[in-house]
């Protein structure tokens, strides 16, 4: 569609509407350059001066290209699929300049009322250059009551120059049947990332996440954060792996409530290939403490208004 | 207000050889706007009894009546709607929950900033330092301990349970929590159960109760049983009654 014909309370119907509003936090058509894509196309999209959005001709996807030095813009690049038996595979490829700080909104809602899977897979290159800075957000549900399986496997491959910064907050919390998430980050010199991964299971879906960060360059440091919850008869896997090449610094911390039936295993590795990397490692999966419920209880809030509260701050 | 009656609580010993009563056939009564210090050695039963009272420990034989009622077997959650508070002597912390959130769940509502600011320095803190902090591992002991305290002060209770809330508090701020508990000892519906070695705390009470092996050893009006901590019982009196502060 025409960026021209495109109005975000006419052309969306009140689904994508609340779909966008829950995965990207768009209330209205954003300011800056966006690309929203539903149901296996591409809807709308707009750049701007700073940031082109380009389709990909050969294969489904963007290339978002953002110039040297661009100061404090948003792109936001929502993906919604409302039918149902929708399946792709949709590559964004993201060019980040030399010095610049931008704040990317991505997210993928799935709203499956049919009987028939849907299906998004994100493929997704960063490519940051020097000292550039990057607040990558992405957030991902699954929505409507089909016994269709709404399913994601995101892959996200992060290049790092020198001095460059990335921040990543991803977030399931609610939804999603099956999802396998596969992180890749490639840290040059005094390269930086951060990453808090967010979940939670119920049901009997099931999410597997697997996070490879090579700290190659001198100085490079990485803390990752991982908090699940795992309800009723789910499963979680967890392989984060942090591999010190040079003198850096790497810090995983694994945190999960598990409660009902869930199962969830956290597998991680650290390795360090050179004598001045320093890697550590901290993982714990546990019940909610009853102290914090019975203190909740006092309160007069019942057990599962107490989880309730509980669950939130932790995923917070 | 408050009757314990024939109260016991009883646990397994680990290796199964028999039992222990951690507290035994305890009988008591607390009127209605009554400030009433508990003391007593450590091990004695005082947090278990408060627990047992809050409904959080389930007694092995006897009857708590609350107000003409028998709450026995009734929850924590439905005892905290009568209007029953336990401030724990170790309280838990929780991450993710603001200051400002935890208070604001035990008044359940939503509080405005004022409101937990008075609370807040009702118990000693600089309020506007805490407000959107989280109640996690970054909080000192001490800072737990009296926002724990002050989620009391934020609830509208009749029978309020203060566990040691001394424990772990500057000097400063202990002064300013004295002054907040004698305010308290002037409600005249309302009753205040504070467990406690200190005797400025003590000394605002209408009623001490000793607590000994699991059971009432002495109880009496303060003028009473004050001087009694110091001489009669001996060697717990001089341990735990002039402990010092930040213990
Ligand atoms: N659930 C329990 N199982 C086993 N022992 C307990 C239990 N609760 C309390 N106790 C024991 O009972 C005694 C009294 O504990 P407590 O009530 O905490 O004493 P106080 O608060 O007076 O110091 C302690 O020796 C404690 O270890
Ligand atoms: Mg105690």
């Amino acid at each position: 569609m025409d960026i021209k014909d495109f109005n975000f309370s006419t052309s969306l119907t009140p689904t994508d509407r609340y779909m966008l509003g829950e995965i990207a936090d768009m209330m209205g058509t954003p300011d800056g350059a966006f690309n929203i894509r539903k149901n296996g196309q591409g809807l709308v999209r707009e750049s701007s001066q700073n940031i082109e959005i380009r389709q990909k001709t050969d294969k489904p996807g963007i290339d978002i290209i953002i110039k040297p030095y661009t100061k404090a813009e948003k792109v936001h690049i929502p993906v919604i699929i409302t039918d149902t038996g929708v399946e792709e595979v949709v590559y964004n490829d993201f060019f980040i300049g030399e010095g610049a700080d931008v704040d990317i909104v991505a997210g993928c809602g799935i709203h499956n009322c049919g009987d028939q899977n849907s299906q998004h897979d994100g493929i997704h290159a960063f490519h940051i250059g020097k000292n550039a800075r990057v607040k990558y957000t992405e957030k991902h549900i699954g929505a409507g009551d089909g016994n269709g399986k709404r399913i994601m496997n995101p892959t996200t491959v992060v290049n790092m120059e020198e001095g460059s910064y990335c921040e990543m907050d991803m977030v399931q919390i609610k939804g999603v049947d099956s999802t396998l998430r596969k992180t890749e980050a490639n840290l040059g010199a005094n390269a930086k990332i951060y990453i808090l991964e967010r979940l939670m299971t119920h049901g009997k879906q099931e999410a597997r996440t697997e996070m490879v960060v090579n700290l190659n360059g001198e100085g490079s440091s990485a803390q990752i954060i991982s908090r699940t919850v795992g309800k009723d008869d789910s499963v979680q896997v967890f392989f984060p792996n942090a591999v010190g090449n040079n003198a850096c610094h790497a810090h995983v911390q694994c945190d999960s409530i598990i409660m009902d039936n869930a199962k969830i295993s956290s597998v991680p590795a650290i390795s360090a290939n050179h004598p001045d990397a320093q890697v550590i490692h901290e993982a714990a999966i546990g019940k909610i403490n009853s102290d914090q419920l019975i203190k909740l209880e006092t309160f007069g809030m019942t057990e599962e208004e107490a989880e309730e509260v509980i669950i939130q701050g932790f995923l917070k | 207000m408050l009757e314990l009656k024939n109260l016991s609580f009883k646990v397994d010993n680990e290796d199964g050889s028999g039992s222990l009563h951690i507290i035994e056939g305890l009988n008591l009564s607390i009127e209605e706007g009554k400030f009433v210090v508990i003391t007593g050695p450590n091990g004695g039963g005082k947090s278990t009894l408060a627990k047992l009272i809050m409904g959080i420990e389930q007694p092995t034989a006897g009857q708590i009546i609350y107000n003409g009622q028998d709450i026995t077997n009734m929850s924590v959650t439905d005892r905290a709607k009568l209007g029953i508070g336990y401030a724990f002597q170790q309280p838990p912390r929780f991450k993710g929950l603001t200051v400002r959130s935890l208070l604001s769940l035990a008044a359940g509502k939503d509080l405005p900033e004022d409101e937990c600011c008075s609370y807040l320095t009702r118990v000693g803190l600089c309020s506007m330092d805490y407000l959107n902090r989280e109640v996690d591992s970054s909080l000192s002991g001490g800072e737990v301990k009296r926002i724990e305290i002050a989620t009391l002060m934020a609830r509208d209770l009749n029978l309020a349970i203060y566990d040691e809330p001394e424990a772990g508090i500057d000097l400063w701020s202990f002064t300013m929590l004295v002054d907040t508990f004698k305010s308290l000892a002037k409600n005249e519906t309302n009753s205040v159960i504070i467990i406690s070695h200190q005797e400025r705390i003590m000394q605002l009470a209408d009623e001490i109760i000793v607590i000994a092996d699991g059971k009432v050893m002495s109880r009496g009006p303060k003028d009473e049983i004050f001087p009694k901590l110091l001489t009669e019982f001996g060697s717990f009196g001089r341990d735990c009654t002039f402990r010092g502060e930040g213990a």
